[in-house]
């Protein structure tokens, strides 16, 4: 009976590099998949299939859309996105995603196939060396040889992609590793000995930031992703609200402030607001908080806030005076720093400093936002379509946009109530980003209202992932942003070359007729009043729906920086 | 402006990971002069030394780069009058040229070099030093028909007590 009983245990422990492989993705808390198979994965493919109560799949139409799933997952829940592809050209194909992900710190474990251990280096049928290739776009990568390093190696995966500042890893599985055998015993990683996630806070650093916030008289806040993956959404808006400094985002900070928030002044950068870019230059003390000073954001170096004391406060010690230097330096975890400064720092209200951002906002509406949002003739604007959302969903719905003049346009417009409500390719701009980063947010959401805003040029970039919303039957809204042009690129030329349209102008299908062949419904209009009533039928349709609106095909996005220029040289028109 | 700078980078033993630091410079189009790796006093730490001419700007950022990498345990820079450091040099010359026994002589004692290897066509002279001194011997023997000559990575350690410690003190925790 002992001896029984010993061997089903053993026989419970003993299991296949595969099995272990969902094992461990299952102890990680894993449901979900975005991947597509192929000769190297295979044998995990297998095991796949017994675990499909546990764990769902999604099948998409091409690793980039997996890939790209895998982060509107994690973006949208906060959790690590997982992929799968096989060897060679499945591998290949994530390599975008992998350096969208590294550069926006996103968490994805990407798991691949590779040939078997005796085949390596022989040039066999779908190797490549993914190690290497991935190696400068992700945190930590690990090849897997050997079916009994499994469960150290995604426990590593795991907790890497998650723990400081999030990113990318991959790990490569080679077939035999998956076909051997090893003795399962899973524990989660929580330290690894050359790895510092969290730098210690230093609270002299702290207490002398907190003294120069308190002395100043026109402070100015900047925010960005650090406060979304550091959880600290409401230790932020505890801060700015005792010292009442106002605050602007970076593309990726968008939504960690409620946009009606009263210290809410809006977007930097490019094509920010009018007041933070004319203000950066103007405040006498400049608090970076999880932000990098991204080149988009800052403009030239030379001219940028060289007038003020710069406290950067950020997980990342590489980070600290990368592009802009910092009188003062805090390291450590967002949220506990927060906790920590808001306790120092003293109450304020800075009223007559907060009227200058007001003014500026009254003159960019003047000159920019009503002809973007009210425009009495023309074709219609990407503003238009964006406020008339807007209006229909009051700020609860999370927004997925692509990138280019769209995105631009659907950042600065749209309202948003809660955090993690606005998913992009910030750092990298990636086209093709948005339907399958929109379908991983709707899986990870699904009571959540989702609405895919794109360009026709990156729509057509991974169009293929409307067959994967199709067979998920995933309610993704989508809207595309017509003008036929690359619009961005073709702003760029009509500003700083001469309106010499070089390959910026698109023929483009019958985007709905496509949309059909795929099961999902939908309208294309042109015409303003046209508008709202396309909008509400779109969100009141059970299920997937397409818009379309065809815009005005030579608008462009202002505000605007001119690249190389100063911040304080934003242009209204 | 450029000054020449050696990096120490303490890491874990893993395959990929030379490939994953020099990638590093490369991204910044940083040309790499000299590059050893070894094994350190610590068990299981290896030792990277690079040498790389850059501004301190720059060698700044990407050590700091270098040392938020996963299998990283430290990364810090010096420059030159902060470390000692030494190269190895091996000169193939042909022994019938040299064969003079002063100029031989006059060679070994100048230079603080030796024969490693003395055969029948060839004799292997070694030297170790600074660059310009492996570099000066180079020179000297040039004319005399060198047959090849090679040239180590350089190897360094670092003059102030701190730093070594603080890396024993960062590892011991473990």
């Amino acid at each position: 009976m002992e001896a029984l009983l010993t061997q089903q245990v053993d026989q419970n422990i003993k299991t296949t590099g595969a099995d272990a492989v969902l094992r461990a993705l299952i102890a990680e808390e894993t449901s979900l998949i975005f991947g597509y198979p192929g000769g190297a994965i295979m044998p995990i493919y297998d095991a796949l299939y017994h675990y499909q109560e546990e764990v769902r799949h999604v099948l998409t139409r091409h690793e980039q859309g997996a890939i790209h799933a895998a982060q509107g997952y994690a973006r949208a829940t906060g959790k690590v996105g997982v992929v799968m592809a096989t060897s060679g050209p499945g591998a290949t194909n994530l390599i975008t995603g992998i350096a969208d992900a590294m550069i926006d710190s996103t968490p994805l474990v990407c798991i691949t196939g590779q040939v078997g251990s005796n085949l390596l280096g022989s040039d066999a049928f779908q190797e490549t060396d993914i190690i290497s290739i991935s190696m400068p776009v992700t945190k930590w990568n690990y090849q897997v040889t050997k079916a009994e390093e499994l469960p150290e190696a995604l426990a590593k995966a795991f907790y890497i992609a998650k723990s400081g500042r999030p990113g990318p890893v991959l790990i490569d599985i080679t077939k035999d590793a998956q076909f051997g055998s090893l003795e399962f015993i899973y524990e989660k990683c929580e330290v690894i000995r050359s790895y510092r996630p969290v730098p210690k806070l230093e609270l002299d650093q702290l207490s002398k930031a907190a003294e120069l916030i308190n002395g100043a008289q026109r402070p100015f806040v900047l925010f960005g992703q650090g406060v979304i993956l550091g959880n600290a959404e409401k230790e932020f808006k505890i801060f700015i609200e005792k010292t009442g400094i106002p605050s602007a985002w970076t593309l990726l900070g968008l939504s960690a402030l409620p946009t009606d928030h009263p210290l809410n002044v809006g977007m930097l950068g490019m094509h920010g607001n009018y007041g933070p870019n004319k203000l950066t230059n103007e405040c006498d003390v400049l608090i970076a908080i999880g932000m990098r000073f991204d080149d988009r954001v800052t403009g030239n170096l030379e001219t940028y806030a060289k007038q003020a004391k710069v406290i950067h406060f950020d997980i990342d010690p590489a980070e600290i005076n990368k592009n802009v230097k910092a009188d003062i330096a805090v390291l450590g975890d967002c949220k506990e720093v927060l906790v920590e400064l808001t306790r120092l720092a003293r109450m304020n209200s800075h009223p007559v400093w907060r009227e200058q951002f007001r003014e500026f906002t009254r003159i960019e509406e003047e000159q920019v936002v009503k002809k973007e949002l009210q425009p009495s003739q023309g074709q219609i604007t990407m503003g238009e379509v964006v406020n008339g959302i807007n209006d229909e969903t009051k700020g609860e719905a999370l927004l997925v946009t692509d990138v280019g003049q769209h995105q631009m346009v659907a950042c600065r417009y749209t309202k948003f109530n809660q955090s993690k409500s606005s998913i992009t390719s910030g750092g990298l701009g990636t086209m093709g980003f948005c339907l399958p980063a929109a379908l991983g947010a709707k899986l990870g959401n699904p009571e959540r209202e989702v609405i895919a805003v794109i360009g026709d040029g990156g729509f057509q970039m991974t169009i293929q992932e409307l067959g994967t919303i199709f067979q998920t039957q995933t309610a993704v809204k989508i809207v595309i942003l017509n003008n036929s042009f690359l619009g961005m690129v073709r702003q760029w030329q009509q500003l700083f070359f001469d309106k010499r349209y070089s390959s910026t102008e698109m023929e483009n299908p019958d985007f709905v007729t496509i949309a059909k062949g795929y099961g999902i419904e939908g309208k294309s209009i042109d015409d303003r009043t046209d508008l709202q009533n396309a909008i509400q039928e779109m969100l009141s349709h059970d299920g997937s729906y397409l818009l379309e609106v065809h815009v005005g095909k030579e608008d462009n996005v202002f505000p605007m920086v001119p690249s190389g220029a100063s911040v304080s040289e934003v242009r209204l028109s | 402006m450029e000054k020449s700078f050696t990096i120490s980078i303490f890491t874990e033993n893993s395959i990929g990971l030379l490939n994953r630091i020099t990638s590093m410079f490369t991204r910044r189009h940083l040309n790499i002069d000299s590059l050893n790796t070894s094994e350190s006093e610590l068990a299981g730490v290896h030792r990277f030394t690079i040498v790389v001419k850059t501004t301190a700007e720059q060698v700044k950022k990407l050590v700091l780069q270098i040392e938020k990498q996963v299998e990283v345990l430290r990364a810090v820079y010096h420059q030159d009058d902060e470390t000692v450091f030494q190269e190895i040099a091996l000169y193939k010359v042909s022994t019938k040229s040299v064969a003079d026994g002063n100029l031989v002589e006059k060679l070994i004692r100048d230079n603080h070099a030796r024969i490693l290897s003395m055969e029948q066509d060839f004799m292997i002279i070694e030297k170790t030093g600074h660059k310009e001194e492996t570099q000066e011997l180079l020179e000297f023997l040039k004319p005399y028909g060198l047959i090849e000559f090679v040239r180590s990575g350089r190897v360094s350690v670092m003059k102030p007590m701190e730093e070594s410690n603080e890396l024993r003190k960062r590892i011991s925790n473990f």
